[in-house]
């Protein structure tokens, strides 16, 4: 059946995220919340996340570019920003925060720029990455069906 | 605990159980706000920590516990901990994705119950309502303990043989431990021995001084610490006093609500029939007490004043009193405070009738901080309380002071009720015998055990006892009726004889605090009045009026109190140790 393989192309695509450091465990808890009362809540807060954290690369990118650096005002907006990563299980891009927080502790100016771009394109990646997935969960049918199956 | 909740949600407790959840990341507030519910609890979500301070304040009895994030723009996490710790009394979760070992203690230290990390999981949250829980079995069982000593007080009245207040067992070795402890800092330092300041008199009255001149809602440690003016005093000091002093506010709240339904216990003949003079302060607690109606009553001390002469032989005349009026008086409000503040006026115990033991607190400081002119006592001891870890005067929780307060027979004014009772009392009221002419007559002041303590800081025990001028503290510690722990002052002489030998270094006190209270007592009791002292001869003796032994002290108290003495004896059981 069209559908069924459509869900098994879901669930193929949510494990090969896991397997592939993208998502974490995080992400399945989520879905484990999603119940009748919100059949899309992971799509929701995903959407969610991805709105507020491009805020927060704003101010990030902000601190970076004009005039001295404030390696305390970036660690902590970079905080705010991973402690938000943390939240969806988008796991390469909380490691690439931790990455860019250890250089503002060493006060590397240009770690932190490196970081940063890291930091922006994992965060594209995943977005983009994450929409197909839901496209294609949304056309698997109801979200029951996208539910992780795939363990 | 069932009973333990008012809401009508415990049959089904945890469910229902009230939450906040606070977080500036609208992501996680989601998250948490689904996972709550999944745990069928009432979720309520904010942005923001001052709008979450609001919807507390709005609805004080909304909530049950509060779960924040540490990272917040507008207010850093720890103090919105500090404000509803302090203000309401509510279990506080803090959550971070940041686990690093001084952050958490941080949390711990500011009264955070609990110290999740992010990503939160569900069954973390499964399990919070075991905070909640936690904290109505201690409240519950702090009122247990102040009905027992209620009873006790009520049964010691009555009864004179039956004596000694209970209570002490169960504190014994947590004072003794408390005393200890003061001892070890006693002796001034005010260097700051790891941040365990002591709270004197002075101190806490500055401090009060502060908080209502901020505002009690506005207040915060940096603003106090400015306007305290005390270079050593460090800005953790203030915070961690300012917790206690909080929940020592609402504690007294609660146990005037409590009060209200243990009103048999009081002692109907207890009114501070004291002349009025003395219990002056009655009126005002009074009114305290109903302008404290919505914050923080002060219920504390029970003043359980005692016409010297009427009572003391209705041994019923125990004046409890709880300094927590101070205390209160600023929560609620700094107005009120400044009423209150006079301390004769503590709190309202008027109402209270009866003593009520000590209310249990956890750690309230119960601060006699009788602004009260009248006590001259005061000063002159300025009471070094020493409280560890910055709280006032008096060892650290548990300790209830009771400090009856006979009046001298003579001088109604006395009545210094210090009693203070209550576990926590710390900082013992001073005793603040009012009695200035009292001379005569016996001022049981019965100062708890604890409070006894702290107000004589075992540093002053010398001191105290070098000072002869206390005359009208001497009044307060006299009497004591046979009953329990009765010190009745057989005769200055012997008094002084006893502070003398207090004076001694050999007069290894048992507790040294209770040693150096006592002496410091009887001193002050007894010299310039002719108060009749018991004869101690014995420092030992002395030492062991430790006010939390009661049992002891009756079998060692030969108690001579002589029914005669006019002075009201205050039950030892008043001395709740």
């Amino acid at each position: 059946m069209d559908r069924n393989h459509l869900k098994r192309q879901v669930d193929f695509m949510k494990r090969s995220f896991l397997d592939q450091g993208y998502l974490d465990e995080q992400f399945i808890q989520l879905e484990e919340l999603q119940d009748d009362d919100n059949p899309n809540f992971v799509e929701e807060i995903v959407t969610l996340f991805f709105n507020d954290s491009a805020r927060l690369l704003q101010n990030i990118e902000q601190a970076l570019v004009s005039g001295p650096i404030d390696f305390a005002k970036l660690d902590n907006y970079m905080h705010q920003f991973k402690g938000s990563s943390s939240s969806i299980g988008a796991k390469r891009v909380k490691d690439e925060c931790t990455r860019f927080k250890e250089y503002c502790t060493a006060g590397n100016a240009e770690g932190c720029f490196r970081t940063f771009v890291q930091v922006k394109q994992e965060h594209a990646t995943l977005r983009t990455k994450l929409e197909t997935y839901f496209q294609l969960a949304r056309q698997a049918g109801p979200p029951g069906t996208s539910r992780g199956q795939v363990r | 605990m069932e009973n333990g909740f008012s809401s009508p949600r415990s049959e089904s407790f945890p469910a229902g159980l009230r939450v906040l959840v606070v977080d500036d990341d609208p992501t996680w507030l989601k998250i948490l706000e689904k996972m709550l519910k999944k745990c069928a609890y009432d979720v309520t979500t904010c942005h923001l920590a001052r709008e979450a301070l609001n919807l507390l304040r709005e609805r004080k009895d909304g909530y049950d516990i509060v779960i924040s994030d540490v990272n917040m723009p507008d207010m850093d996490g720890f103090k919105l901990l500090e404000h509803v710790g302090l203000e309401m009394d509510l279990p506080v979760i803090m959550m971070s994705v940041d686990g690093e070992t001084s952050k958490v203690m941080k949390g711990v230290q500011h009264g955070a119950c609990d110290y999740l990390l992010k990503p939160i999981r569900m069954k973390e949250l499964r399990n919070i309502w075991q905070h909640v829980f936690r904290k109505k079995i201690h409240e519950i069982r702090d009122i247990e303990h102040e009905n027992i000593d209620i009873i006790q007080m009520s049964r010691n009245g009555s009864d004179l043989d039956d004596g000694h207040m209970y209570c002490g067992e169960d504190f014994n070795s947590k004072k003794r431990k408390d005393f200890d402890k003061n001892d070890d800092k006693d002796f001034g330092d005010h260097s700051t021995k790891k941040h365990r300041v002591v709270w004197s008199v002075d101190l806490h009255q500055k401090f009060v001084k502060a908080v209502n001149q901020i505002g009690f809602d506005k207040v915060g440690p940096k603003k106090i610490l400015d306007l305290m003016n005390v270079p050593w005093l460090t800005r953790e000091n203030v915070a961690s006093h300012l917790q206690k002093y909080r929940l020592y506010l609402s504690r007294l709240q609660k146990e005037n609500d409590l009060k209200a339904s243990f009103g048999g216990i009081k002692h109907s003949d207890f009114p501070p029939k004291d002349p009025a003079a003395s219990y002056g302060h009655q009126s005002s607690i009074n009114l305290n007490q109903n302008d404290v109606a919505n914050g923080y009553q002060f219920c504390g001390s029970n003043f359980v004043a005692q016409d010297a002469e009427t009572k003391n032989n209705e041994g019923d005349l125990k004046i409890v009193s709880e300094i927590k009026r101070t205390l209160t008086a600023d929560v609620s409000d700094p107005q009120k405070m400044r009423s209150s503040q006079s301390f004769s006026h503590s709190f309202a115990s008027l109402e209270t009738e009866a003593s009520y033991p000590a209310f249990d607190s956890t750690n309230p400081p119960e601060f006699s901080w009788s602004e009260n002119p009248e006590t001259q006592i005061k000063k002159e001891h300025k009471t070094h309380l020493q409280l560890e870890d910055g709280y006032s005067q008096l060892p650290p929780h548990g300790q209830q002071h009771q400090i009856p307060i006979n009046q001298l027979q003579s001088d109604p004014a006395v009545t210094s009720v210090l009693s203070l009772t209550g576990r926590d009392m710390s900082g013992s009221i001073e005793i603040k015998p009012l009695f200035n002419e009292c001379k005569s007559k016996n001022v049981s002041h019965v100062s708890p055990t604890e409070s006894a303590i702290d107000t004589f800081p075992i540093q002053t025990k010398s001191q105290l006892i070098n000072h002869q001028s206390f005359e009208p503290i001497s009044t307060v510690i006299s009497s004591m009726k046979p009953q329990g722990f009765n010190l009745s002052i057989t005769d200055l002489e012997s008094c002084q004889r006893n502070l003398t030998s207090a004076s001694d270094p050999n007069f290894a006190p048992i507790n040294e605090d209770l040693t150096v209270w006592l002496q410091g007592d009887y001193y002050t009791m007894n010299f310039g009045q002719s108060i009749d002292f018991i004869d101690y001869d014995d420092p030992g003796f002395l030492a062991e009026v430790p006010f939390y032994l009661y049992d002891p002290l009756t079998s060692d108290f030969q108690c001579p109190i002589d029914s005669t003495t006019e002075c009201p004896i205050v039950d030892q059981g008043l001395f709740i140790a």
